[in-house]
């Protein structure tokens, strides 16, 4: 088994605003995070998306945007990409879907959060950022209801508060944490 | 769900794909689990069941369930001139090529409602090609075959249509491809004229001839690597020397066992050629 079969994996979804937060949170993490590292954004289905590139600038940890069947890495900053949904086909594989949109989102938080949690289940680190919807609310109940830990970005200190809103109602049991304590939470189980 | 449930969910879903191979010789079985899976879960909660295993037994017993299965187990999302940067890429590097042959063959594998082979037919006009070639479009769902077989879309989808075909270099205008009705859009009859329509598996059917160029996208993503490689192998089979295959925006031959058969063409496009391997 590989490291990212013991020590699960993480998932963040964001939205608007999904750069700035982002941008707090994972360059703080160490070169040596053994986790695979999910991220699922909403952007633009018809061009090409440059936020893999972006936060590989900025991080320690590599950051790839996915392609169908790509491996999923311990350690690696994996980015849905744009116009198909993100799913995890076992602990070492993703598959990428061009299946409808869902709310309107290809890729949907809500599908790769459902996905990683029949993959993860409670080994599952779920973050729910940012966002002007309510994409990633009905994958962090799943996720908590199997025993995973769900974390939500505080909505007062959120660029956009519907979605961790949203997130905190489906999911009583989350975690709500701002953006610095995000960070120092997924440093402090970086394994 | 629990870890356990999952797992007897997963057992429920494998017995549900044997029975749809055992009762209609569709066989999913091997396709990729993770979208299986949500379709399925989908398809039960549509359809009422409380369980996939409620599910299968209504598979079984009604034949009338085979088309809506279908329905859900296949994905038909699909855009003319879909990632326009394909399509210029086919008019720029490919179409080159293409005028050497005196005939052609193309096939569009998986071409679902018919947007991606008119694109094709369309773009081959334009180059001067059509006249020359033979189009053969393949699908396993017979809905979504007889739709492309139509040609008919609605019309709010043309504007897309219409930007993508500009975007895709195209010199002339879309409009002169089809006509309106209602809220229709109606292709003209005349894009079919070197076409055939057939019924044609990926997983189970063999090869039928030798093509020049294979476009096959956006399809092999519900396989899983195993089943990947089955296709990309009927295509080698396909493809003489020098024959080009073209694959959907995130796919790739770099995790193939026939990896070596084909080098890169327009990398950024997805658009490779065979090698003499
Ligand atoms: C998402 S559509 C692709 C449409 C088009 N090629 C495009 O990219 O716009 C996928 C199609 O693959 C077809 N398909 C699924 N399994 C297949 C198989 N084993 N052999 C051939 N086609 C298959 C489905 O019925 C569906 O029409």
């Amino acid at each position: 088994m590989t490291v990212a079969a013991t020590g699960g994996a993480v998932i963040i979804g964001a939205s608007a605003g999904a750069l700035d937060a982002l941008s707090l949170i994972l360059p703080a993490l160490p070169a040596d995070f053994a986790r695979p590292i999910l991220v699922i954004v909403h952007i633009p289905p018809d061009k090409p998306s440059a936020l893999a590139q972006i936060l590989d600038a900025k991080c320690r940890l590599p950051a790839v945007e996915v392609g169908d069947k790509d491996p999923v890495v311990p350690g690696v900053i994996h980015v849905a990409p744009p116009n198909y949904h993100m799913l995890i086909e076992d602990e070492g594989h993703f598959a990428l879907s061009g299946e409808a949109e869902v709310l309107f989102s290809r890729p949907s938080i809500d599908v790769s959060f459902e996905s990683a949690c029949d993959i993860w289940g409670d080994r599952l680190t779920c973050i729910v950022l940012t966002g002007a919807n309510q994409d990633g609310a009905r994958g962090a109940r799943m996720i908590a209801s199997a025993g995973g830990t769900v974390i939500v970005q505080n909505p007062t200190s959120a660029y956009a508060r519907a979605m961790p809103e949203a997130a905190i109602a489906a999911c009583p049991q989350a975690k709500i944490m701002t953006l610095p304590e995000i960070a120092r939470h997924l440093q402090e189980h970086a394994r | 769900m629990t870890d356990a449930q999952v797992k007897v969910e997963d057992l429920e879903i494998r017995l549900l794909l044997d029975a749809l191979y055992y009762r209609f010789h569709y066989d999913f079985r091997n396709y990729a689990m993770s979208s299986i899976r949500r379709r399925l879960r989908q398809a039960r909660v549509d359809m009422g069941c409380a369980t996939i295993s409620a599910l299968q037994e209504k598979v079984l017993h009604d034949a009338d369930m085979l088309p809506q299965m279908l329905r859900y187990l296949t994905v038909q999302v699909s855009e003319m001139f879909r990632d326009p940067g394909y399509f210029k890429a086919i008019r720029e590097h490919v179409v080159p090529h293409l005028r050497t042959y005196p005939s052609l063959k193309v096939w569009v594998a998986g071409c679902s409602t018919g947007e991606e082979l008119y694109s094709l037919v369309i773009l081959f006009r334009e180059a001067g090609l059509e006249e020359r070639t033979l189009f053969y479009a393949t699908d396993i769902n017979p809905d979504a075959l007889a739709r492309a077989q139509a040609g008919v879309y609605d019309l709010e989808r043309v504007r897309k249509f219409t930007e993508n075909h500009r975007l895709s270099g195209g010199d002339t205008s879309l409009s002169d491809y089809y006509h309106t009705g209602y809220d229709r859009c109606v292709l003209d009859k005349s894009l079919r004229r070197n076409v055939v329509f057939s019924d044609h598996s990926l997983v189970s059917d063999q090869v039928f001839g030798e093509m020049q160029f294979v476009s096959c996208r956006n399809v092999m993503i519900y396989f899983d690597r195993a089943l990947q490689d089955r296709a990309i192998g009927l295509f080698r089979d396909a493809l003489p020397r020098n024959a080009f295959l073209g694959l959907g925006a995130k796919e790739t031959l770099r995790f193939s066992g026939h990896a070596a058969a084909f080098r890169d063409f327009v990398p950024a496009e997805k658009i490779y050629q065979r090698t003499g391997a």
